[in-house]
């Protein structure tokens, strides 16, 4: 039948040209140069570290009673202050992520100020914080400002909502499915919570502990201004680097900052190498 | 047996309003409906998880409108299963017991029985990474077993089976009810599922139930 259109005689609709798109390569090649532009800028920085100091010179610098004493109140400040944070975060972390409430979006807002705010505002509004009658008689007691405690203090300011942030993320992540099977299996809230929750979010606290610990390494800015910098008494590493760097002993300040930037890689690799196995440690059937 | 009488439930900006139905002891039954139609709301209102705005659900004649969920006597297994990734098979079939502080013979009796039925026996040790989905499901329905409840309550259980897992895990359920006489509610989407393990239909089309009987 000439002209009938059905579709077993005619031919298929010559198709459109698909328009020639970028190459697939050149979007990997952008990728990577991205990438690696930014890898190559923090190896620099420490290879550049490393040239600049030698062994001697970081031999030196551990031998130093100074350096030494701030290294233990370095290791000592962290981990109370990573004890702390875990010790907030974790319940804040689970109330954000599971319980809606009024003020919840006021809360979230107002844990977000440290991370927000400059470091040495921090410092300051701690300083004039503990400058106010009730706290001022509490110092009289248990001296807090320009003593270790405003150490561990500054550094928790910073390191907990950090924590929150890591802590609020796990639980989210964590299906509420279990917790309610958990429910009718007979658990009170607070049983589900300590027996499937908690050890469920065992590599959230675990990342949430890391990087309070290595934020309260770095931390700096509030502990000038809230701590002071007195050498053998509020000395912790950062307050080292600058030290040293206020006399001119740049070798040194070098060595301490090698120190530090060895003493979080160590931290990252030790967590990230103890955290892997938990998903993988079982063979699949 | 479940009745629920005009029971309302909300969920988000979705609701089902005064649904009343009875499932009589023993009786296995088939919940059904379209996806969104509220099949899970309405289990998770009877599990105690989702709490109800009007009406009263009673379980073996008893009100459980405002009991707490480990308090109804209930079994339920979602979906997914939910294993607990941190526990062992074994600790699985233990977990409700050890809240019941039952003797640890008596624990170690029940997890054994349990075990032998379900074909557990040989994986106890292991935890929930790398079982295979019908493993997961009869750990699932064996820790919701474990403390002999008296309504097991079921969302999708093998939707998420191959059709030999599915026959398998069907013949489980079927074995279950043989032997316990529990009764079961039973969120499905396969009628041919329902039509092999239930009595009964409910069907829930737009917040109203349909009740059809398969056995007479």
């Amino acid at each position: 039948m000439p002209g009938d259109p059905s579709p077993s005689t005619s031919k298929p609709a010559p198709q459109t040209p698909l328009p020639r798109g970028g190459s697939d390569r050149v979007f990997y090649l952008c990728l990577g140069i991205l990438a690696g532009t930014y890898v190559l800028l923090l190896l620099a920085t420490v290879a550049a570290d490393l040239f600049y100091t030698t062994p001697g010179h970081l031999w030196r610098a551990l031998k130093s009673p100074e350096i030494q004493y701030s290294i233990r109140l370095s290791l000592l400040s962290c981990t109370l202050t990573t004890i702390l944070s875990l010790w907030v975060a974790v319940p804040v972390g689970y109330l954000l992520a599971r319980f809606r409430f009024p003020g919840r979006a006021l809360l979230d807002a107002i844990l977000d100020i440290p991370i927000v705010l400059p470091p040495l505002v921090i410092g300051l509004s701690l300083l004039i914080l503990f400058q106010a009658p009730p706290l001022r008689a509490l110092e009289r007691i248990f001296p807090i400002t320009y003593a270790i405690p405003s150490i561990i203090l500054a550094q928790f300011m910073v390191a907990c909502a950090f924590a929150v942030r890591t802590m609020r993320a796990t639980f989210e992540q964590l299906s509420p499915r279990h917790e309610q099977v958990a429910l009718t299996l007979g658990c009170s809230r607070s049983q589900a919570f300590w027996r499937v929750v908690l050890p469920s979010a065992r590599r959230g606290i675990l990342t949430a502990a890391t990087l309070a610990w290595a934020r309260a390494l770095g931390e700096f800015g509030p502990i000038l201004i809230f701590s002071g910098a007195t050498r053998m008494k509020t000395e912790v590493l950062p307050t080292t680097v600058f030290l040293e760097l206020s006399i001119g002993n740049i070798e040194a300040a070098v060595a301490v900052s090698l120190l530090m930037i060895f003493a979080a890689v160590a931290v990252l690799v030790l967590i990230r190498t103890l955290g892997l196995p938990a998903t993988h440690s079982h063979p699949p059937s | 047996m479940i009745a629920l009488d005009q029971v309302t439930v909300h969920a988000g900006t979705f609701s089902l309003a005064r649904v009343s139905f009875e499932i009589p002891t023993g009786s296995h039954t088939a919940l059904m409906g379209r996806t969104g139609s509220g099949k899970t709301t309405l289990l998770e209102a009877i599990c105690g998880l989702r709490p109800v705005s009007a009406g009263r659900i009673f379980v073996d004649g008893s009100d459980v409108t405002l009991a707490p969920p480990g308090q109804r006597g209930l079994g339920f297994v979602p979906q997914d299963g939910a294993l607990f990734e941190h526990l062992t098979v074994r600790q699985h079939l233990s977990f409700a017991l050890e809240l019941r502080r039952w003797p640890l013979d008596r624990i170690c009796q029940r997890v054994a029985e349990l075990s032998l039925w379900l074909q557990l026996d040989t994986i106890l040790d292991r935890r929930p990474h790398g079982l295979s989905g019908g493993e997961s499901q009869r750990v699932a329905l064996g820790r919701a077993l474990s403390f002999q409840p008296s309504v097991l309550c079921l969302d999708e259980p093998l939707s998420a089976l191959d059709d030999e897992t599915r026959s398998d895990i069907c013949q489980v359920l079927a074995d279950i009810r043989a032997r316990t006489g529990i009764t079961l509610l039973h969120i499905t989407h396969n009628r041919s599922e329902a039509e092999r393990l239930a009595d009964r239909i409910l069907v829930l089309t737009d917040g109203h139930i349909e009740s059809r009987s398969l056995r007479t």
